[in-house]
């Protein structure tokens, strides 16, 4: 846009757009600013903003607790582990699904979508009286394969709608010049797909990391991710700002850095391309 | 070696059949160029003998063998895409050497076809970018010299100008043909512009609706049009075709005369007119005229012709330059 | 556009995922369908019986899955409503030139990240607490009575974390496909003298609706589960004034281990939102064509 702005309506802009953006942010902030508090500190009222006695005592009381570091690897495990299971079974579909499409691929598509419709509390009873009888409550594995499959649809999706993208005479090219199906996927298609599959990793180990209806349900203590370690705060002896808001710093810090390194990629995989 | 032969080829997808029985003889060292409207069936028939497409029926042999159930990298053959189909995520030398290190050619061998393909092609100093940092001709190149190096029995060109501006697209036409003549290698060549076709073919095969129309050299299609389609597709602007009275005089259903080959006069001649847009551009003029008949005809005079916009004129067609056609559209 | 050996090869690639997928959904939904029909309580194992339509008659009978589904459906509409109204006007807001857009945006885009139990636990207990809460205070210092939101007005109070979390989603989607709008259109609309309102709803909004959609479609998917907010802030309560179907099933499961009661709710829920997918369904076939 080329079109000139004056001062005064830039200025009027970025007051009122920081403003909101501070609101938005703000729950974040004060959790942030909370988790270094002493216990008296966090419930003062007024409220103190800056100006308190900082604080680390905080992250190291909830390690002691509760150790922390167990239900962050658990978290780190389930999230990338389930993801690159799910690349793993989604790369070949989606791979023939861009390239070799069917008539009833759009219709196989729709459909893998349509069963993220399926309303968890449907399946709930059988998958846990499966683990129970299967012994895997409480286990990784177990959450790992059920995060997997709830995220297939969504991996599959995103990786189809960036597979569509390489141009497929890129890979006649490749046939023509003597590449075996393993040495065009290795050689050619990988490599050209390595920025989609990046950002499907990512998207996908977020919504991973923050899913919280399985792991509530499927795990108590041993293979608790992060999300049942919060939950369980909310019982009432848990009820200390300060070390709740450290554990919950602890626990939305990973994501929240990774999730704004990757917010492009983030948007274009969500939207399955559709909004560009 | 690299002679193609295509017996009954006939490509169908689901319902639709594209090609319906295709038969034709590449000797080796031609340059053929298939050209036709878009939609002809002559990139799906260039892909058929590439081995991207299954053919549905018939049988095509590439220096003695069956190739037909054979996969593309089998048949010695290299093909130049339209998009070029470069590998974004390597290098000009990395593109290149691709299908040397496919075929599992020695590291220094590679180097040396590499090295004599971007000398061949002026790529040399270019050997370490990335193909978007390439101008469209130089990708252009890119694809010719993965094509080369692989020394295959033919080459196989899918509309590899149509992406370059018209500039551009003259030198790679004339960049293109020296190659041919440097290699003497088979060359099969699918463009929709009659141009090129002309000035790069040593055999023309113009084919509408997956049929072959007609085959033959440049001149011959140009002389001696099979029907009136070849007629019209051949030869810039188009051939003029007059019907009615004036063809049923000369025992015809139609006839039809190349805009150069026109006497023209402003005081008598066969046919009389109107002007109506004059295109002056020194060295040619083509005249837009209406017949008193109705019918529109493109003329072209050599040199200046001064007319302008609603001047009289007649127009007389050259001994022995008349195509006659009959209902059918075949040549008489 | 292939060989057919290709094609073989392509199908044999995508089975792993297609027959997983029909696998999870479709052993557990038998089963799920199995046990609606059986007298099946945790508590006495060992006395399942066929008891046919019991369940179910006695599940919607219930005056609790009406209230939860009447909540299922505030819950995703008014959320769907905050987040698409709030998330226009904000990307409208952050299309405009500022200093620092950049930092706006990660602010903005950041609730999208924090975990649902996370972000429960923080409103519930940091915001909304009748007594430490920062809106009991900010209420206080007004003169006014602090109002214990999670039990006065336990609904709308999830309604608003829910919403928290997903105006960024759609704030970010709306912003994008703002971007691309093209200019020169705009500024033809603008030659054409419209004004700022007509310019909004006859350029902007036609250009948005594809967004729209796409958020609409995949909030929706996460919204008919929202389990974890319900479960930390108020357990569904007070009364039934805050369950949702998926939180009604899994109390009568794992709460009450009336198991076939709550599978007939399942199945009810399956439905439910098989009609709201179809309905979804077409509408995304539509956009993504």
């Amino acid at each position: 846009m080329a079109r000139k702005i004056s001062d005064t309506r830039r200025w009027g802009f970025t007051i009122l757009a920081w403003g909101v953006a501070f609101l938005i942010f703000f729950p974040i902030l004060w959790t942030i600013l909370t988790s270094f508090k002493s216990e008296a500190d966090a419930i003062a009222s007024p409220p103190k903003f800056l100006f308190f006695d900082w604080t680390t005592q905080n992250y190291a009381e909830v390690q002691s607790r509760s150790p922390y570091f167990r239900h962050f690897m658990n978290s780190v495990i389930i999230s990338v582990g389930s993801t690159l299971l799910g690349l793993l079974i989604a790369i070949p579909a989606a791979w023939s699904m861009a390239f070799q499409p069917a008539k009833r691929t759009k219709d196989l598509l729709m459909w893998m979508l349509s069963t993220k419709m399926m309303p968890a509390a449907g399946v709930l009873i059988p998958m846990y009286l499966l683990f129970r009888s299967w012994g895997l409550l409480d286990t990784r594995f177990g959450i790992t394969v059920v995060l997997m499959l709830i995220n297939l649809p969504i991996i599959t999706w995103m990786l189809y709608t960036y597979f569509r993208e390489i141009p497929s005479e890129i890979l006649e090219a490749a046939r023509m010049d003597g590449a075996s199906l393993k040495n065009e996927i290795l050689h050619v298609l990988t490599p050209m797909a390595v920025p989609g599959i990046a950002s499907t990793l990512l998207l996908n180990v977020i919504l991973a990391w923050n899913e919280a209806f399985w792991t509530l349900n499927l795990t108590t203590s041993k293979a608790a991710p992060l999300t049942t370690f919060i939950a369980s705060y909310s019982s009432p002896e848990g009820l200390f700002y300060a070390k709740l808001s450290a554990a919950s710093t602890m626990a939305i810090a990973p994501i929240l850095i990774l999730g704004w390194f990757s917010q492009k990629q983030l948007v274009r995989g969500l939207t399955f391309g559709a909004v560009k | 070696m690299g002679s193609i032969t295509l017996k009954q080829v006939r490509k169908s997808f689901g319902d639709v059949e594209v090609i319906p029985g295709v038969d034709l003889e590449i000797h080796d060292g031609e340059f053929v160029v298939f050209v036709g409207p878009s939609g002809c069936g002559k990139s799906t028939l260039l892909r058929l003998i590439a081995g991207l497409e299954d053919v549905t029926s018939g049988q095509i042999v590439i220096d003695g063998q069956d190739v037909t159930q054979a996969a593309p990298a089998k048949r010695k053959l290299a093909m130049v895409f339209q998009s070029y189909a470069l590998y974004p995520h390597m290098s000009v030398r990395k593109n290149i050497a691709f299908p040397l290190k496919m075929a599992g050619m020695p590291a220094d061998e590679q180097e040396r076809r590499v090295q004599h393909a971007a000398g061949i092609l002026n790529l040399t100093d270019y050997l370490d970018r990335r193909p978007g940092q390439l101008s469209g001709g130089q990708r252009q190149r890119v694809a010719i010299g993965r094509a080369i190096v692989r020394e295959p029995s033919a080459f196989l060109f899918d509309e590899p100008l149509s992406n370059l501006d018209a500039a551009l697209r003259v030198n790679m036409r004339v960049e293109i043909s020296e190659l041919h003549k440097k290699l003497a290698t088979t060359m099969v060549y699918v463009t929709h512009d009659q141009v090129e076709a002309m000035t790069m073919a040593d055999k023309i095969v113009v084919l509408r609706a997956g049929r072959v129309e007609q085959v033959g050299s440049p001149l011959e299609l140009y002389r001696k049009p099979a029907n009136r389609f070849v007629a019209g597709f051949i030869g810039s602007p188009n051939m003029n075709f007059i019907e009615g009275e004036a063809a049923a005089r000369m025992g015809a259903h139609a006839i039809g005369v190349r805009p150069e080959h026109f006497v023209m006069s402003t005081t008598e001649g066969a046919f009389a007119g109107t002007v109506g847009v004059a295109e002056h551009l020194g060295s040619d003029t083509f005249l837009h005229i209406e017949l008193d008949g109705g019918t529109p005809i493109v003329a072209r005079a050599a040199g200046e012709f001064p007319v302008d916009h609603g001047d009289r004129i007649w127009l007389t067609p050259q001994e022995g330059r008349v195509y006659r056609f009959d209902k059918n559209g075949l040549a008489l | 556009m292939a060989t057919r050996h290709q094609k073989t090869l392509a199908r044999l690639m995508v089975a792993p995922s297609v027959l997983l997928l029909l696998g999870w959904m479709i052993v557990p939904l038998a089963m799920t369908l199995w046990f609606s029909f059986q007298s099946y309580n945790l508590l006495s194992p060992g006395m399942e019986q066929f008891i046919g339509w019991t369940n179910y008659k006695y599940f919607l009978s219930d005056p609790a899955f009406w209230t939860a589904m009447q909540n299922t459906l505030l819950l995703v509409g008014g959320v769907l409503v905050i987040t698409v109204g709030g998330g226009i006007l904000l990307a409208l807001l952050l299309d405009q030139p500022m200093f620092g857009q950049g930092v706006v945006r990660i602010m903005v885009i950041a609730p999208f990240f924090i975990m649902p139990t996370v972000s429960a636990l923080v409103w519930k207990n940091m915001f909304m607490n009748p007594v430490n809460g920062l809106f009991a205070w900010l209420a206080k210092a007004v003169g006014a009575q602090p109002i214990d939101f999670l039990a006065q007005y336990p609904l709308m109070s999830i309604i608003l974390i829910v919403a928290w979390q997903w105006l960024p989603f759609a704030t970010l989607i709306l912003l994008t496909a703002l971007q691309s709008l093209d200019s020169e259109q705009m500024e033809a609309a603008e030659m054409d003298g419209a004004g700022t309102w007509a310019k909004f709803t006859h350029l902007i909004l036609p250009h948005l609706s594809r967004a729209i959609t796409v958020v609409i479609l995949i909030e929706t998917i996460f919204l008919l589960s929202v389990f974890a907010e319900i479960l930390v802030t108020t357990n569904g309560g007070p009364g039934y004034q805050s369950t949702n179907l998926t939180y009604l099933v899994y109390s009568q499961a794992l709460l009450q281990f009336d198991v076939g009661g709550a599978s007939a709710g399942g199945i009810i829920a399956v439905i439910l939102a098989n009609i709201v997918a179809i309905f979804l369904m077409r509408m995304i076939g539509k956009t993504l064509e």
